[in-house]
């Protein structure tokens, strides 16, 4: 009977493309949230291959805090080119300057919490009906309990406790003018699956996910790079030091924490992801504000 | 892990199904702790959560995600769990026990290879044992693995394992259920969990984890009846592929081949497949669970909606569906309400003509003459479609079988629908 067998990744990868077919059909302006870390870049793979030969219907979105990893910057404009789609850009700085938002100010300042504001902007302006995202639900504990397709209200928000039923796989993606939906292809996937399938799929992603030199500096057990827009103070300026690290996560510079390591290549992160003891977002500064952190965000329109 | 490994993993979703009370999240923390899937940050955070409340170390917390759940103590949603082993990839949907335990089972069931169910060895088969059978079945869930827990609190004793199993295999006597196999267990202590137990001599299968890991799920997949509903149609309209039309979708059932003939299904035309591209490129098989794109030999008239089937193999075609709902609305259902159906990749309106009966599903017991089905209560009634349906009996097939009614007012999914054999006189199987 081996021979009608799908594995895991194939697995994986059918329901995600179904996922992902199934919001150019039931939607009319859907977009793709691109933040240029892995998760999204494999959302744009699985995208192309979804409506090969045809181009993918759908632009992306990044909402760029302007705390980028220049690295990912420059990543992003290639793979945008690659999978032949339009790049909006949704701008914190400029909910900034126009007084949609406030900066943080201080020592932890970071502008992980003011892109919600600029998503929704975003969404509210270009008319979006669907939001597609990388999340996955071992990410988090408030991701488990999140849809594949999750509703928004008109005022973006989401409604953990009354959530619709997802029953098989027959999603309802009907809603009320101003009402949106995100939409959550790779909500099976664990950090390891998406290591696995960069690997079988040959994908490209930025350098920062691999062993590198930089300027750190450690802040509450989390390792930092240092970058003008994280603010020290003098003695911490004295503890810079050069580490050899990666990210295992892509956010913005002020609040994603580093890990040390010697992983060149992706079968090296393979190997590594197999073996962590800490989870992915054990190192994110803004899961770490509260308990509840990431549902508060979510709840308010996060990704 | 080398690439062979990763790329010979099995996946595998189950159900679990309990309350605390019987030992459900100590199983569930142990399975993902002893494959190194509970990280030490999320241990950590658990423990100090746990102290702050003045509890032992509590695995419910570590399922119960939302703010409303920690703050209640009680678990209100689906929550789903990851962990894997060199041979398996798991995926739990695990189901909260007290509060809106009908909808959230259902939808846990609804996905499931195998549904997991706890039995407490102190109390034997209660109520809720029964109601968690029951879905289970009812759903068609292929596996069943009945684990009976707390065994070191009955002094491991065979007799309580054996009266518990001889009672449950004279209640599932009147369900269908294909394979079920009985666990003595302790998830506290571990025994039979993991590893197998050094207390219970005499019991001879396999640890718990050993049957996740072993059952067979190759053939859970209907390979017999070609059903392809049409999801979505691509047409690049570009110079280089002028004249491309391609048909998208997920194979519910059977086994498509280029060169097969295929009836569209509603136009009733017969065609050919020219070539299946999987993700992968061009495929001489196309199974389910595939996502793929067929390319027909004609250039017909075929939309989302629409489905592909083998000649001398179609599936029933009746605007009166008669299936088994569970009703997962605070809104009741009446008789002479209209709902979206959503069957396949469609949407129809429909009429629910009447309520037959509901079930009383702590004992199987048929209420008739209902006139109304409540939020959590299962019952079997009757629709009257706007349009034909292509369908197949839930028992025979998962994904032809199943409707879901979507509340035209408010959007909301309101009811999870299992559809039956039409009695032979009502609809005509077409040939």
């Amino acid at each position: 009977m081996k021979r009608y067998y799908l594995n895991h990744l194939q697995k994986l990868e059918a329901e995600s493309i179904y996922v992902i077919r199934e919001v150019a059909a039931q939607f009319e302006r859907p977009v793709l949230l691109f933040s240029g870390g892995k998760d999204s870049i494999v959302l744009g793979h699985l995208s192309k291959k979804a409506f090969a030969p045809a181009k993918i219907p759908y632009p992306l979105l990044h909402i760029d805090t302007g705390h980028n990893f220049p690295e990912v910057l420059s990543f992003r404009d290639a793979v945008v080119k690659y999978l032949d789609v339009r790049l909006l850009v949704g701008s914190v700085q400029n909910s900034i300057d126009t007084g949609r938002v406030k900066d943080e100010t201080g020592k932890f300042a970071t502008r992980n919490y003011l892109q919600s504001t600029t998503l929704l902007d975003a969404i509210h302006e270009h008319k979006f009906d669907a939001a597609i995202g990388g999340g996955r639900r071992d990410e988090e504990k408030a991701r488990a309990k999140e849809r594949f397709f999750s509703h928004r209200n008109d005022f973006g928000q989401w409604d953990p406790k009354n959530q619709r039923p997802e029953l098989w796989d027959l999603y309802n993606g009907r809603k009320h003018h101003g009402e949106h939906f995100r939409v959550f292809p790779l909500s099976n996937w664990t950090e390891l699956d998406i290591w696995q399938y960069i690997l079988k799929e040959n994908i490209q992603i930025p350098s920062i996910y691999f062993s590198h030199t930089r300027d750190c500096i450690i802040r509450d057990g989390v390792i930092y790079a240092y970058s003008e827009y994280l603010h020290l103070d003098e003695v911490e300026k004295k503890k810079l030091k050069s580490m050899t690290v990666r990210f295992r996560t892509v956010g913005d510079m002020t609040c994603t924490g580093a890990v040390r390591s010697d992983a060149r290549t992706v079968e090296d992160i393979v190997q590594e992801v197999a073996a962590y003891r800490i989870s992915e977002r054990g190192n994110r500064a803004d899961d770490k504000r509260s308990e509840n952190s990431l549902e508060d965000r979510k709840k308010e329109g996060y990704f | 892990m080398d690439e062979k490994t990763y790329l010979n993993m099995d996946l595998l979703r189950f159900t679990t199904a309990g309350s605390v009370d019987d030992g459900k999240s100590t199983l569930i923390g142990r399975l993902l702790y002893d494959s190194k899937t509970l990280f030490e940050d999320q241990l950590e955070n658990l423990e100090r959560l746990s102290q702050q409340r003045g509890e032992e170390l509590n695995l419910a917390l570590l399922t119960d995600g939302l703010r409303a759940e920690r703050e209640q103590g009680i678990t209100i949603d689906v929550a789903y769990r990851y962990f894997a082993t060199p041979v398996r990839k798991f995926i739990i949907a695990d189901t909260p026990g007290h509060i809106q335990y009908t909808r959230n089972m259902v939808t846990g069931a609804s996905t499931a290879n195998l549904a997991l169910i706890l039995v407490d060895a102190r109390n034997g088969v209660t109520e809720q044992t029964h109601r968690h059978i029951f879905i289970a079945s009812l759903l068609q869930i292929p596996h069943f693995a009945i684990c009976i827990n707390k065994m070191d609190l009955v002094d491991y004793k065979q007799e309580v394992y054996d009266s518990i199993k001889t009672e449950i295999e004279d209640f599932i006597s009147k369900l269908s259920i294909p394979d079920i196999t009985f666990i003595p267990i302790s998830a506290l202590l571990g025994d039979n969990v993991v590893n197998a137990s050094k207390n219970m001599d005499w019991y001879h299968g396999p640890t718990l984890l050993y049957h996740l890991e072993d059952v067979h799920i190759g053939s859970d997949e209907n390979l017999v009846d070609c059903r392809f509903p049409v999801q979505y149609v691509i047409r690049p309209r570009s110079d280089k592929y002028h004249d491309y039309r391609g048909y998208a979708g997920k194979i519910a059932s059977g086994i498509f081949k280029p060169g097969d003939s295929v009836i569209v299904l509603p136009s009733g035309f017969t065609t050919t497949i020219k070539t299946i591209e999987s993700p992968q490129g061009e495929i001489d098989e196309a199974f389910p669970p595939m996502s793929v794109v067929m390319q027909l030999a004609d250039d017909l008239d075929i939309s989302r909606g629409d489905m592909l089937v083998r000649p001398h193999n179609t599936p029933f075609i009746s605007q009166d569906i008669d299936c088994m709902v569970c009703w997962m609305n605070t809104k009741p259902l009446n008789p002479g309400t209209r709902y979206i159906i959503r069957h396949t990749t469609r949407e129809i309106k429909g009429i629910i003509k009447e309520i037959q009966y509901k079930i009383d599903i702590n004992t199987l017991h048929r209420i008739s003459e209902v006139t109304s089905l409540a939020l959590n209560e299962i019952g079997r009634i009757t629709i009257r479609a706007a349009q034909p349906l292509f369908f197949d009996s839930y028992e025979h097939n998962r994904t032809t079988g199943s409707i879901i009614l979507i509340d035209e007012a408010t959007n909301e999914t309101v009811g999870a629908g299992m559809i039956r054999e039409p009695s032979p006189k009502v609809p005509e199987k077409k040939k």
